[in-house]
């Protein structure tokens, strides 16, 4: 599997300037096909904004973002249109359409192709909700009338809706019950094995880290200091990872880890 | 055509049996081509009218698809009308989603059945809504007397800093605008009724239909709509986004009062702005009509300067100037009443700018009138 390391995402010496500050310096990174890529960071190293210059949402203040070979540089080509639909993006405040039911924002993508028809979308959408683990019952539910872990459960059907190969997820497991995280962590593993989903990760949850990711990317000043295997990371002697990773909280998860992979 | 991405199928057909074999990819980019699915559902319907009786006959191979996701698997599960069929034949690692469908069984959305007299319903709840917002009015008006109390007893406690900020946003950065619209209805004014009196000859007349038009109606209505579609308007989208983040919860959290903190201030702001913006605009239009009275029948500025004071009697410059801080009390209170009523949602947002001010605006031309009949013997 380590031979086959098809980049679909591409970072090179990007630097990311907002008016006097410098949020990323000269940063490097590459996403393989099919693995589950973890970006780990202290809060406000820039996570949120390396992942929305990766769909093209900010542009870079220099270096390159190439996924799925298309540039990323805010032009408006096919081609950029055509990559658009193979990828989903959870936000980390799921950004649902607030005037639109459950039902309707995720059948939204659908509809927007304009050709499958609607009894399809119907069970599209039941099918997507049950992934999720959400009843029929709450499909007619405005957004505002949501708790915090289902915003983030319809966003996640949301972003599954299109069947995309590479699904961007922001702090997925922030405000989910345990229970959830682990039928989401299990929900991402059979979906990834299912579809060769390639998995691009913001998570400050360490469970969920250890569990999922084929690799880890530490992002810490202002680049990524170190993107290997966990286990690689882990042995690292940095600052920032020793107090990340080597804390209480860090070791109880390392023991999952380490019964896991034996 | 047999393309190797292209989702297709192979029907093949003898005496007894029917076999379909799909390959190719199944996967959401593929199916939404444009007329794809069509294509496919005819193929499909000359299956369905060689063999409609028995679905037995049918072997499915669905072994030969490279891809598929969950579109193309509930696709074929539609087809077979939400049961695997009997002869079936799956790709690798593709039963999973079959499996998965098999067990969400079928649900649907629970749809309430439709009413009947509907439109008895659609009344009852017109008419609920309108009182409810009566009530909500009427509630917030008395809210707003008991918060006055409060800054008459208190006054150094009051919101000031928020007046303040308020009634530079609502009346000093208004004056560019009032002024350009005042000058021009102004000008136009006396320009067509300075064509009409001289037919009559009766030329400095002007003064008086302009002074008395403008200061007494025009200037406080002119005032009072623009300030509605501006001022009234960001009131009730600041108030509504407020809503949407959460921020009114997060205040009334505090313990800091709506009341006292966001509608005092509003209303005091648009009390105190208003009767200003009104003299201002006042003004502008005068010197509009001025400017144009010289030029129609040349009238010097000086004579209508001096003959103003005779032709329009004070009365009615309070009573314009009074009617733009009511004007302004209406707008503000109105303003706030749809921004507190605003939903978390963008739907509602819009709505509840579009209504505060169309109800603003009517509500003015209301008071307007009823000042009209109340004050007809004063200053005339
Ligand atoms: N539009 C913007 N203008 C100016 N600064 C910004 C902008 N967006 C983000 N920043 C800054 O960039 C830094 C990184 O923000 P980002 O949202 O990427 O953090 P993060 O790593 O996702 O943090 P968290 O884990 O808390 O979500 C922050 O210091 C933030 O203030
Ligand atoms: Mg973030």
């Amino acid at each position: 599997m380590a031979m086959m390391t098809e980049n679909i995402i591409e970072i090179r010496n990007l630097w990311k300037i907002y008016s006097s500050s410098v949020i990323h310096q000269d940063l490097n990174l590459d996403v393989h096909r099919g693995e589950i890529l973890s970006l780990v960071g202290g809060s406000g190293s820039g996570k949120t904004t390396l992942v929305r210059q990766m769909i093209g949402l900010e542009q870079p203040t220099r270096g390159k973002v190439k996924v799925f070979g298309e540039l990323m540089d805010g032009s408006v080509s096919q081609h950029v249109e055509n990559a658009r639909n193979r990828w989903g993006m959870l936000f980390q405040h799921g950004a649902l359409f607030s005037s639109l039911t459950v039902f309707d924002n995720i059948a939204l993508p659908l509809r927007e192709l304009k050709t499958l028809p609607e009894n399809l979308i119907h069970d599209l959408v039941m099918l997507k909700l049950d992934m999720v683990r959400l009843l029929s019952a709450d499909a007619d539910k405005m957004p505002s009338d949501l708790s915090g872990g289902m915003v983030k459960r319809v966003a996640l059907a949301r972003a599954l809706a299109l069947e995309p190969e590479l699904l961007f997820l922001d702090e997925p497991t922030a405000g989910l019950d345990p229970e959830s995280c682990e039928s989401f962590v299990s929900l991402i593993r059979t979906l990834q094995s299912a579809l060769g989903l390639t998995i691009v990760m913001v998570t400050h949850d360490l469970d969920t880290l250890f569990e999922l990711s084929t690799r880890v990317a530490v992002l810490a000043e202002k680049h990524v200091i170190i993107c290997a295997s966990p286990k690689e990371v882990l042995a690292l002697p940095h600052p920032f990872i020793q107090s990340f990773f080597l804390g209480e909280r860090g070791q109880r998860a390392m023991t999952a880890l380490n019964l896991r992979k034996p | 055509m047999s393309d190797l991405t292209t989702p297709n199928l192979h029907i093949d057909a003898d005496k007894q049996d029917i076999s379909v074999r799909a390959t190719g990819v199944w996967i959401v980019q593929q199916l939404a081509a444009r007329g794809r699915l069509d294509e496919i559902g005819k193929q499909l319907a000359h299956v369905h009218s060689k063999n409609n009786s028995d679905n037995d006959k049918v072997h499915w191979d669905l072994s030969g698809i490279t891809r598929l996701d969950h579109l193309g698997a509930q696709f074929f599960w539609n087809l077979w009308g939400k049961k695997p069929p009997n002869h079936l034949q799956l790709g690798v690692g593709h039963d999973a989603l079959f499996e998965r469908l098999a067990q969400l069984g079928d649900v649907g959305l629970l749809k309430s059945p439709p009413l009947r007299f509907a439109w008895l319903y659609a009344l009852g709840g017109a008419l609920f809504r309108f009182s409810d917002h009566v009530v909500g009015f009427i509630q917030m008006l008395g809210q707003l007397a008991l918060d006055t109390g409060k800054l008459i007893k208190h006054p150094l406690r009051g919101p000031w800093r928020e007046v303040s900020a308020n009634v530079f946003h609502i009346g000093a950065q208004a004056l560019g605008i009032t002024a350009l619209v005042g000058f021009l209805i102004g000008v136009v004014l006396s320009y067509l009724s300075s064509q009409q009196l001289r037919l009559f000859g009766a030329d400095i007349y002007i003064v008086d239909i302009l002074g008395l038009s403008v200061i007494r109606e025009l200037g406080p209505m002119l005032a009072a709509i623009l300030i509605a579609g501006r001022s009234g308007s960001a009131i009730t989208a600041q108030l509504g986004v407020m809503r949407v983040t959460e921020e009114l919860d997060a205040m009334l959290v505090m313990g800091i009062p709506h009341g006292f903190r966001l509608i005092l201030p509003r209303v005091l702001a648009l009390v105190i702005a208003m009767p200003l913006i009104v003299v201002w605009t006042d003004v502008m239009a005068l010197i509009g009509g001025m400017v144009s009275a010289k030029n129609a029948l040349g009238l010097s500025y000086s004579f209508f300067i001096n003959t103003l004071p005779a032709a329009v009697s004070l009365p009615n410059l309070w009573l314009g100037v009074g009617k733009g801080a009511a004007f302004g009390l209406l707008i503000a209170l109105t303003a706030c009443h749809y921004g507190l009523r605003i939903k978390p949602n963008t739907t509602s947002l819009g709505e509840g700018t579009t209504a505060s001010v169309v109800t603003s605006i009517t509500l003015v031309i209301l008071a307007d009138a009823v000042f009209a009949i109340l004050f007809k013997d004063v200053g005339i």
